[in-house]
Parts: structure tokens; C-alpha cells; sequence
């Protein structure tokens, strides 16, 4: 029987309540301004939707490029089953990203502006550009998931002969923008706390997306098998999650040696506030979950699996909170909280964003292999099918 | 080359009485936002405020910057730093971004937050004016000589030799001179800077070399990344090619031995 009304569930009703919620405050963002709509003021003019939609959105994503790289280019080819729902992720991602920026904009009826008018000096300038060409690598490397629903074979086959160029594309532009977020506060060394600026901030960001954006692939691979009960082999994940921990944990071993080379030591020996959260950050972030996945037999459990994944981009969201949004200081007394309006905004790109990937998995080849067209050879069948009539 | 013009603040001179504020308002054609100048703060309706510390009346106002912060991260190029030394705006580029605001080490730019179509508002050295030859407003409007306007190299020798002139009146530092790559608004006053809400932790450096070293290096990533990725494909191709013929090889020996 065919449910016309979809069932009623907590999760469902959890989700309408907070789309209505986001569509009121997007009713108030676009007729009220950004005053009307968030906490953001001159002493502080960036806030959540940078700190998350943008930062995070971005971070989160880079699963990606990693999974691309680990198996289209460095040619591990036991990953490819991670390839599809990767990539998928990482092009939800990024359209959520520029659909985020319409609400942080102030003018975003101007955002195409970047394209035209250039200022080369600024990090801004060049991350706007990597995210637009990297979307457009991104579309071109999600089609062949609807090309092979429909079965556009030469469409295919030409894809498949640009694939390879296009995948060290895609690598190249993310290692810029991802580096490039954290270059966007290297101008403000006096307006940050000192345990999170460094001259190393791109080198930080890009080294914490590729750790976070792997335990991604864990996180939607856990939902979705749930979801669809279309598993994918947990030995391949369960390294996944161990190679994550460790490029995370050299993340840290970097920024350690950077301490010390820079005299703030001390710092992670002052009580404050923002030590305590720096080291929540690297704790959950990092420690706890590095503890956990590098002994083989809990990363071999999928419930620990999944709880350190979820450790690890918890402990990455919270990083990027704290780069743009704790450590900037810009005056005594001067503290910023994202509105509700500002936090219902958020969770309504969450929601859609989670809601698209199911969908899209639901209804498209994402998670099975066999039928890949990179292993199939559409003019041999062609031929074959021709020399048959 | 044409000269670069700037202002330069005494605040020694300065008497308190707001004629600065009031023609910046004018000239500007700036709502009114406060009855007291003195309470009023920078706004996206206040270009300049007077403020009162201890026996000592300062200024704030955009410093344009030498090398300004908010022109170097302007994604699409709306701020500039024009060859007279002012540093203006153009509203019909401008994203709305506000990395201008964010990175600003004055925490000058400020914006127009209940508008939906909204514009990033600061001082622009009354660059209509300084183009047709004359002075700001504010500066003609300064009954004391506090505010003066001028050549920056000029301002800077005048700033000097009052300094060196009465050491006991001034604190010796020219804020402005140097200050993240020095600025084409000078001030000169009888208490050190901090104590007047000026920013007394910044570089010498201008700021923009900070993430020029990171921009820096792209060309570099690009090639150096491309050249990479390709031989990683065609060595793991070609091994896994390899792989592939010694174990079809193997299986055909083994093949050939059973026969
Ligand atoms: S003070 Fe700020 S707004 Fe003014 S020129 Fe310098 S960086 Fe730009
Ligand atoms: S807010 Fe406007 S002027 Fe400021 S940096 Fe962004 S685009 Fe440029
Ligand atoms: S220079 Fe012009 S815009 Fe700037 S404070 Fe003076 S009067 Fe106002």
C-alpha cells in the first residue's frame, strides 16, 4: 500500500517545527534586515552563519575531495564504495554554503559581483572563487549518479574520459579554500586570543577538514544503512575512522610544537574561560576519539564508531565557533550570542540538508557499487548491443 | 607623484566644542543622532565623535590607513585607497560582507543593520572636497587649529617639531606615524594612546602582509599540487596495472602447469 500521508514520527514533526521556524525567521531576515533578524552589531559583525553555515558547512564537506583523492587518484580502489555518498555530501554541502550566504550577505542580490570586479589581495576574493568553481567540479562529478539512473550512456562515457582531470581539480581547489577559511583571520592578530591565531591557521584548517570531513562518511554511512539498510563493509569504515584520528591527532602534535615555538605555553596553564573551552575542543575533538578508534577492537564496534565520529565533529564544529566567534575579543565587555532567529536559520539548512541526502540516497545509485560507471565499458556494450540487432 | 593628504589631530589644542562633529554631520548630510556630542558614538549616521577623557578631548574618525586593512580584504574591491590618501567606498559593488568591519584595526567601519538594502558607513576624508582642492569639513570647521589638514609629509614635520618643541606637554609618539603600516590620520596628544581608546597593540607591519603570505603561496600549491596528483595517478594506475598481469600471469602458469 502506497502511504500518501507520510507516517507521523518525533523526527518528522521535530523537522517541521523547525522549518516553519526557519521560514519565520527568513520572513524577518529578508523584510527586517540583518538588525532585525540577529544579534550581529559594528563591534560584532560576524557571527553564527559564519562561524557555522560557512566554516563548518565547508569543513565538513571536504570528505569529499579525501575520498576522491584516496580512490580516484591514489587508486585505493577498495574505498570506491565511499566515493558516491562523499561526494553526494560534499555537493549538498556546498549548495547549503551559498545558500547560507544569502542570509549573511548583506547584499546578496550582489553576490555575483566576485565574478566581475576582482581584488587578487583578498583571501576573501579567492575563497569565493574555489567555492564556486569547486561546486561547479562538484556537479560535474555528482551527474553520473543521475546520468546512470537514467542510463544516458554516451553522456557517460564522455564523463568518464574528463573524470580524472576533473577529480585532481576538485583536490586542488579544496586544499586552497579549505587552507583559505583559516587565512581569513590571519589580519586580525590583535583582535584574537591568542590560542587560536597562528600564522599556521590554514595550515590547521585544512588538516582538521580532512579529519572531520572522513568520520562524515562514518556518520551518513551509520544513518543511512539505518535508514536504508544499505550498509556499507564496516572494516572500511572502521579504518576510515582510524586514518581520521590520526591525521586529527598530527593536527594537534603541529599545533603543540607551534605553542612552544611561540611562547603560549602558559596559556593551556591559565584558567579561563577559554582555556576551558580549548580544551574541551581538543578533547572531544581529538583526544577522547583518537584514544578510542586506535584500539582495533572498539573501532571495529559500529555503536563506538559512530559515537567517536560523532565526538570528532562535535569537537570540529566547536573549533570553528571558537576561531570566528569565542577568541575574537574586540573590546571589554563585548560578547555576542546568536539570536533564535539566527539558530532556527541554522537548523533549517541542517534539516534540508539531511532531508536532500536522504532523498537523493533513497532514489538514486549511491550507495552500490556494481553498477558504477567507471567500471563499465559503455562503447564495448554499445557495440555489443548494436552487433545483437 | 602627487602628495598624500591626511589630518592631523592635536588633541592638546582641542577645546571640546564639537564643531568638528557638527560639520562632519553637515557636510556629510548625516542625520542627527544624539543631543549630547560628547555621549554620541560611531554609527552609520556618525562619521566622527568627540570624546572626553580626563582633562583630554580626543577624536575618532577613519584613520585611513597607508595600507588600508579594509581595502586588502574587499573581496570584490569596494573599498579604495585613492592616490590622494583618502580611502572611500562604493556602495553599488559592495557584497555586504562585512570582512571590511571584521578586520579593521581601528574598528572603524560601521554598518546599516536595519536596512534591507544595506551600506558599510565611515568616514571618507571628504574626498569630494580634497579632490577640488579643499580641506575636510572638519578641519575648516576647527575653531583651535586641533584639527588640521594638509600634506602628510607636511603634518608629519609639524607633528615632530611640536613634539620635540614642549616635551613637557607631549607624550612623545605620533600615533599614526607607523601604527600597522602608519595611517593618513595623525594624532598627537599629551597622554599615552591607550588611555584615550586608541589600539596601542597593533604591528607595525600593515596587516595585509599577514595573509600576503598566505596568498602567496597558491601558485605554488596549484603547481606543485597538479604535478603531484597526476604522477600519484599514473603510479598507482600503472602499479595496480602491474598487480593485475602478474596475477592474470600466475594463473595462467598455474594453468599451464596442470596441462
Ligand atoms: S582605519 Fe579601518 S576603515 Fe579606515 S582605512 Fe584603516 S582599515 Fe580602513
Ligand atoms: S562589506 Fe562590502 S566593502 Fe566591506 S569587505 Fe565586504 S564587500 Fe567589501
Ligand atoms: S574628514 Fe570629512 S567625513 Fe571625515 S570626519 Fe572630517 S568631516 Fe567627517
Amino acid at each position: 500500500m502506497k502511504h500518501i500521508i507520510p507516517k507521523i514520527t518525533f523526527w518528522r514533526v521535530v523537522a517541521v517545527i523547525i522549518i516553519v521556524a526557519g521560514l519565520y525567521s527568513t520572513y524577518l531576515r529578508f523584510t527586517g534586515g540583518l538588525g532585525a533578524s540577529t544579534n550581529l552589531s559594528d563591534e560584532f559583525p560576524w557571527g553564527l552563519w559564519i562561524g557555522f553555515d560557512i566554516l563548518v558547512g565547508v569543513g565538513l564537506a571536504a570528505g569529499g575531495f579525501t575520498i576522491c583523492a584516496i580512490t580516484h587518484i591514489f587508486n585505493i580502489e577498495k574505498y570506491k564504495s565511499l566515493a558516491r555518498p562523499a561526494i553526494l555530501t560534499a555537493f549538498l554541502g556546498y549548495l547549503l554554503v551559498i545558500f547560507g550566504l544569502m542570509y549573511d550577505l548583506g547584499k546578496p542580490y550582489n553576490i555575483w559581483h566576485a565574478i566581475i570586479y576582482w581584488n587578487p589581495r583578498s583571501v576573501m576574493f579567492e575563497v569565493a572563487w574555489c567555492v564556486m568553481l569547486y561546486t561547479t567540479v562538484l556537479f560535474l562529478e555528482f551527474l553520473p549518479i543521475p546520468l546512470e539512473k537514467f542510463g544516458m550512456k554516451k553522456l557517460l562515457s564522455f564523463m568518464k574520459k574528463i573524470g580524472i582531470p576533473i577529480m585532481i581539480t576538485g583536490v586542488i581547489l579544496s586544499t586552497l579554500h579549505q587552507s583559505s577559511l583559516g587565512s581569513l583571520f590571519l589580519i586580525v592578530p590583535q583582535k584574537m586570543y591568542p590560542l587560536w591565531y597562528s600564522s599556521l591557521l590554514p595550515v590547521y584548517f585544512f588538516i582538521s577538514a580532512v579529519g572531520a570531513g572522513l568520520t562524515m562518511v562514518i556518520f551518513e554511512a551509520y544513518l543511512s544503512a539505518r535508514a536504508f539498510n544499505k550498509g556499507i563493509e564496516a572494516d572500511l569504515l572502521s579504518r576510515i575512522g582510524l586514518y581520521s584520528v590520526i591525521v586529527l591527532m598530527l593536527g594537534l602534535v603541529i599545533k603543540l610544537i607551534d605553542f612552544a615555538l611561540t611562547d603560549k605555553i602558559h596559556l593551556l596553564f591559565t584558567i579561563n574561560n577559554y582555556t576551558l573551552l580549548f580544551y574541551l575542543e581538543i578533547l572531544v575533538g581529538t583526544f577522547v576519539p583518537f584514544g578510542l578508534l586506535i584500539q582495533k577492537r572498539i573501532r571495529e564496534n559500529r555503536r563506538w564508531l559512530y559515537a567517536s565520529a560523532i565526538m570528532v565533529i562535535s569537537g570540529f564544529l566547536l573549533n570553528r565557533l571558537n576561531v570566528s566567534i569565542t577568541s575574537i575579543t574586540p573590546g571589554a565587555g563585548i560578547k555576542y550570542f546568536p539570536s533564535i532567529y539566527e539558530i532556527s536559520v541554522t537548523l533549517m539548512l541542517v534539516t534540508l540538508g539531511m532531508w536532500a541526502f536522504k532523498i537523493i540516497a533513497k532514489n538514486f545509485p549511491v550507495f552500490s557499487t556494481e553498477m558504477h560507471y567507471e567500471n563499465r565499458d559503455y562503447e564495448l556494450e554499445q557495440k555489443v548491443s548494436e552487433s545483437k540487432v | 607623484m602627487i602628495k598624500q593628504k591626511a589630518i592631523l589631530f592635536d588633541a592638546t589644542l582641542c577645546a571640546g566644542c564639537g564643531e568638528c562633529y557638527n560639520a562632519c554631520k553637515e557636510a556629510n548630510h548625516l542625520p542627527e543622532t544624539s543631543d549630547d556630542f560628547l555621549k554620541d558614538h560611531l554609527s552609520a549616521n556618525t562619521y566622527t565623535v568627540l570624546e572626553e577623557y580626563v582633562d583630554v578631548y580626543t577624536r575618532k574618525l577613519c584613520m585611513h590607513c597607508v595600507d588600508p586593512t579594509c581595502v586588502s580584504v574587499c573581496p570584490v574591491g569596494a573599498m579604495e585607497k585613492t592616490e590622494l590618501g583618502p580611502v572611500i567606498y562604493d556602495g553599488d559593488k559592495c557584497l555586504g560582507c562585512r570582512y571590511c568591519m571584521q578586520a579593521c584595526p581601528h574598528h572603524i567601519p560601521r554598518y546599516e543593520w536595519s536596512k534591507v538594502n544595506p551600506k558599510v558607513k565611515k568616514c571618507i576624508m571628504c574626498y569630494d572636497r580634497v579632490k577640488n582642492g579643499e580641506q575636510t569639513a572638519c578641519a575648516e570647521a576647527c575653531p583651535t587649529g586641533a584639527t588640521i589638514f594638509g600634506d602628510r609629509d607636511e603634518l608629519i614635520k609639524i607633528a615632530k617639531e611640536r613634539l620635540a618643541s614642549d616635551p613637557e606637554t607631549y607624550y612623545q609618539h605620533i600615533y599614526g606615524l607607523e601604527e600597522a603600516g602608519g595611517t593618513n590620520v595623525l594624532i598627537i596628544s599629551p597622554v599615552p594612546f591607550d588611555q584615550l581608546g586608541f589600539a596601542v597593540n597593533l604591528p607595525k607591519e600593515a596587516l595585509p602582509t599577514y595573509t600576503a603570505k598566505a596568498l602567496e603561496k597558491i601558485p605554488g600549491v596549484v603547481a606543485g599540487g597538479g604535478v603531484f596528483l597526476a604522477a600519484m595517478y599514473w603510479l598507482t594506475k600503472r602499479k595496480n596495472q602491474i598487480a593485475a598481469e602478474e596475477k592474470q600471469n600466475k594463473i595462467k602458469s598455474f594453468s599451464g602447469e596442470e596441462k
